[in-house]
């Protein structure tokens, strides 16, 4: 009986083992390929569906400079941003070493297989609670990332590639983000019509931005100056 | 009638109290925009404060645009009262003076004469909403800048890119003109039933306050009458600064939001104006001048 517990135990651990060090190696893979950047200067469009929004399509730049500087700019005008998720940048998750990879199953993201990885970050003082990554293994890219942080709550990002995939960089990303109430006193905006809610429909309670990425400018060596 | 509008326009224009709602313009736009000027951002903190809990906002939020909107606001409500001062006198203050039954001895018909000064309150009101767009929109532009407009609602929030503003402006104050000259048509014709200024000055002036008090009030039983009141469609202007959105929420640049009811408030201030003008001429012509 002994000898069967230990043989089942043993094979659990080595189990556990391998599977730890697939993960861990298919993340390292990952991150050489998104090593590849240096920095980038990316062009898009942004468009954001918040329900107490109404803002048009704008274009938008991208700035990113290893190892974690990363920035979204409006062309032109005003810029309403969400606070956590569009700031959020796959290679600045992975550089370093400083998170316990733990692999989590397998699933589909819009018809792709993908490998399930958690990553819980050793930091305790990490703003970022939890990361899920759905990695296409095939091609060694990340196509969804749900992540919780202490101070922004949840938000999910998922990405689709295309021309510049052999970087990991993505065509488009879809941020979806949890919003607070918006609310001002009629007294304070001086309105004395009583119709005033949005007439398009709220599709949900979450905010979405979504950028659509027309080209990218990789490894040019850009100025700190942009992230400022 | 050219020459009896050039003489309606002389006599208001010769009066000293005819400046005092330029003035009066001017001051309180130059204190709204050096008080913006000052200590706007804590204004601009206090507006985005629920908008900035999920959101960096980012650019030049308290430009012209958005300062002209504010100043319109605040001042459109009390301008119809400056607007008063000068329709609600042009035919009591003649018959205060006893000048009415002399200017109707001229060879002119009584309907000439009506429409005449009726015209020249127009274009002054039409002058002093000019000299307001100069200051509250072109002096603002030039003080805070441009940028895309925020339109804070009580339930929204509403960008409007830069380049699809001025347009915008342009309605809006072609609507406000209409409003102004409801309020300059009831003065006027209030103004045929006394034989001294302070009376329809006064009665236009309680009328607009009640009016507004009442179309501003948010109770239930005054909401049935709200539309019979012409305060009420007087600040359809704002309609101009909200935008449609697609079935994937993205607003669309040119468009407005409730056009038609816009539009049907423009066709009621509108209805308002001829009504009041005709009902002008009508007891005009059948009064019995005595002063």
């Amino acid at each position: 009986m002994k000898k069967i517990i230990f043989v089942f135990l043993s094979s659990l651990i080595c189990h556990f083992s391998t599977s730890a060090q697939d993960v861990n190696s298919l993340i390292k893979k990952v991150r050489s390929k998104l090593d590849k950047v240096n920095d980038y200067i990316a062009e898009g469009k942004m468009k954001t569906d918040v329900a107490f929004i109404k803002a048009p399509v704008g274009k938008v730049k991208v700035f990113y400079k290893r190892p974690d500087k990363f920035t979204v700019k409006r062309d032109k005008g005003i810029s309403i941003l969400p606070k956590s998720g569009v700031s959020f940048n796959m290679s600045s998750v992975l550089s370093g070493d400083n998170y316990t990879a733990i692999p989590s199953g397998e699933s589909t993201v819009g018809g792709d297989k993908v490998k399930l990885v958690k990553l819980l970050p050793n930091d305790d003082n990490s703003d970022v609670v939890l990361t899920t990554l759905y990695i296409d293994e095939a091609n060694l890219l990340i196509k969804k990332a749900n992540t919780t942080t202490r101070e922004n709550g949840t938000f999910e990002m998922e990405m689709s590639y295309g021309k510049y995939a052999s970087y990991g960089l993505p065509d488009r990303v879809i941020f979806a983000f949890n919003t607070k109430e918006y609310k001002l006193p009629k007294g304070v905006t001086l309105e004395f019509d009583t119709d005033d809610t949005p007439k398009h429909s709220v599709k949900n309670k979450k905010g979405r931005v979504e950028i659509i990425y027309s080209s990218y400018v990789i490894n040019k060596n850009i100025s700190d100056m942009e992230f400022k | 009638m050219w020459k009896l509008l050039q003489i309606e326009l002389f006599k208001i224009f010769k009066r000293p109290r005819t400046y005092i709602s330029f003035v009066a313009v001017a001051a309180l736009v130059s204190i709204i925009q050096f008080g913006l000027k000052v200590d706007g951002k804590m204004y601009v903190d206090f507006m985005l404060r629920d908008l900035s809990a999920s959101f960096n906002i980012e650019g030049n939020v308290l430009n012209g645009y958005l300062v002209c909107y504010i100043i319109l606001q605040l001042l459109l409500v009390h301008v119809p009262l400056l607007i008063t001062l000068i329709a609600a006198d042009l035919i009591s203050g003649e018959a205060n003076m006893g000048t009415l039954r002399l200017l109707l001895t001229k060879p002119v018909s009584r309907t000439e004469v009506i429409l005449a000064k009726f015209l020249a309150a127009a274009i002054y009101t039409f002058l002093l909403l000019i000299f307001m767009a100069i200051l509250a929109l072109f002096v603002s532009m030039a003080i805070f800048g441009t940028d895309d407009m925020l339109n804070l609602k009580s339930g929204y929030v509403v960008q409007l890119k830069s380049n699809d503003i001025f347009w915008r402006y342009i309605c809006a104050f072609c609507f406000a003109a209409l409003a102004m000259l409801t309020v300059a048509s009831l003065g006027f014709f209030l103004s045929l039933f006394a034989e001294n200024s302070i009376g329809p000055i006064v009665a236009t002036m309680s009328v607009i306050v009640v009016f507004t008090i009442l179309s501003t009030l948010d109770i239930p039983i005054f909401n049935a009458i709200k539309p019979y009141l012409f305060t009420t469609h007087m600040i359809g202007w704002k309609g101009f600064f909200d935008v449609k959105v697609n079935n994937d929420n993205e607003a669309i640049i040119g468009s407005v939001q409730n056009l038609d009811k816009v539009l049907q408030a423009a066709g009621i201030l509108a209805l308002h104006i001829f009504g009041l003008l005709l009902a002008s001429v009508l007891v005009f012509r059948k009064k019995d001048i005595l002063s």
